[in-house]
């Protein structure tokens, strides 16, 4: 396999696999890292991509993996500092803003989220796959996938409310 | 789109049980706003969906990196031990040379002391050979 001809395969979800990364590690930086990282991998293994099926689903499961395994790593060092960086902005009076506010908070809900939860989210709502691609990915079964997606729907609408009713109700 | 059957598929939504059509369709409307108060929640969570994905990944990939840090500090000692090897070898024929120059210092310095002592002695010689020679011509 040529370096071209692996690219060609690759490229189509590059920013799939950074943006995953991304949702897990919180800082661009490292997003960015573990994707050079991960096509690295992919390049080295290149003999037994033709092997597999669906490569998409390797890589994304390899990110999943290699994600849970940087967090693991760094659990006590600076990924919880970039958490503690996220400052809410003060509500402004401006509806655009408001508005503005409420999508960035949106973020900062799913990044609470249990991680399983967080890797369910994007892959179906924001990068919309197929159910059975997810549990391809994921190696879960259907049944648990639609739970937990139905779990984290519930927890991100139930805190947006609460947010908004926050001092009204 | 019907009330009702937006109602319908928000729940069928929230129980994870919509297909990928069901939610594009979901995305499409929410992302246009909707006039349903207790789904305002809904146009905020789509807004965010749609605009996740539209962020790219701005490094490109490199696919030879170079190489490995652990192989770097292998090729670090060999380099600083020839660098030590080359400037011992370097240093080693500087002393050698000063050496050299010291003696050499050395032997012309004895060398003058002595060709002036000579000089000396020639003189004192020269003197003894004029004093031999009015000797000689007085006598004769």
């Amino acid at each position: 396999m040529t370096q071209s001809s692996f690219l060609k395969v690759v490229l189509p979800f590059k920013d799939k696999v950074f943006r995953l990364a991304k949702r897990l590690l919180v800082s661009k930086e490292e997003a960015e890292d573990a994707t050079q990282e991960l096509f690295f991998k992919l390049w080295k293994n290149k003999e037994k991509i033709t092997d597999y099926k669906n490569v998409e689903a390797f890589a994304m499961t390899m990110t999943k993996n290699y994600c849970y395994d940087r967090l693991k790593s760094k659990q006590a060092s600076n990924l919880r500092l970039i958490h503690t960086n996220y400052k809410e902005k003060e509500t402004a009076l401006d509806k655009s803003i408001e508005y503005r506010d409420s999508i960035n908070q949106v973020h900062q809900l799913i990044e609470n989220l249990p991680e399983q939860q967080k890797v369910i989210i994007q892959l179906r709502d924001i990068e919309q796959y197929d159910f059975d691609e997810i549990c391809n990915m994921l190696n879960m079964k259907p049944t648990a996938v639609r739970v937990a997606l139905s779990r984290a729907r519930k927890t991100l609408r139930e805190a947006l409310i609460k947010k908004h009713n926050y001092g009204i109700r | 789109m019907e009330f009702v059957d937006l109602e319908k598929i928000v729940k069928k939504y929230e129980n994870g049980a919509t297909s990928l059509q069901e939610e594009i369709t979901l995305r499409n409307y929410f992302t246009g706003g909707t006039d349903v108060p207790y789904l305002q929640e809904y146009e905020y969570l789509f807004h965010y969906f749609a605009k996740a994905k539209e962020e790219t990944c701005t490094k490109n990939i490199q696919l030879n990196p170079k190489t490995s840090k652990i192989k770097n500090l292998k090729w670090f000692s060999v380099a600083a031990a020839i660098v030590v090897s080359f400037s011992l070898f370097i240093g080693k024929k500087q002393q050698d040379a000063a050496v050299v120059k010291e003696q050499y210092a050395h032997v012309v310095k004895t060398l003058e002391i002595l060709s002036s002592n000579l000089k000396k002695g020639e003189q004192a010689v020269a003197t003894l050979y004029t004093y031999k020679y009015t000797i000689n011509k007085i006598l004769k």
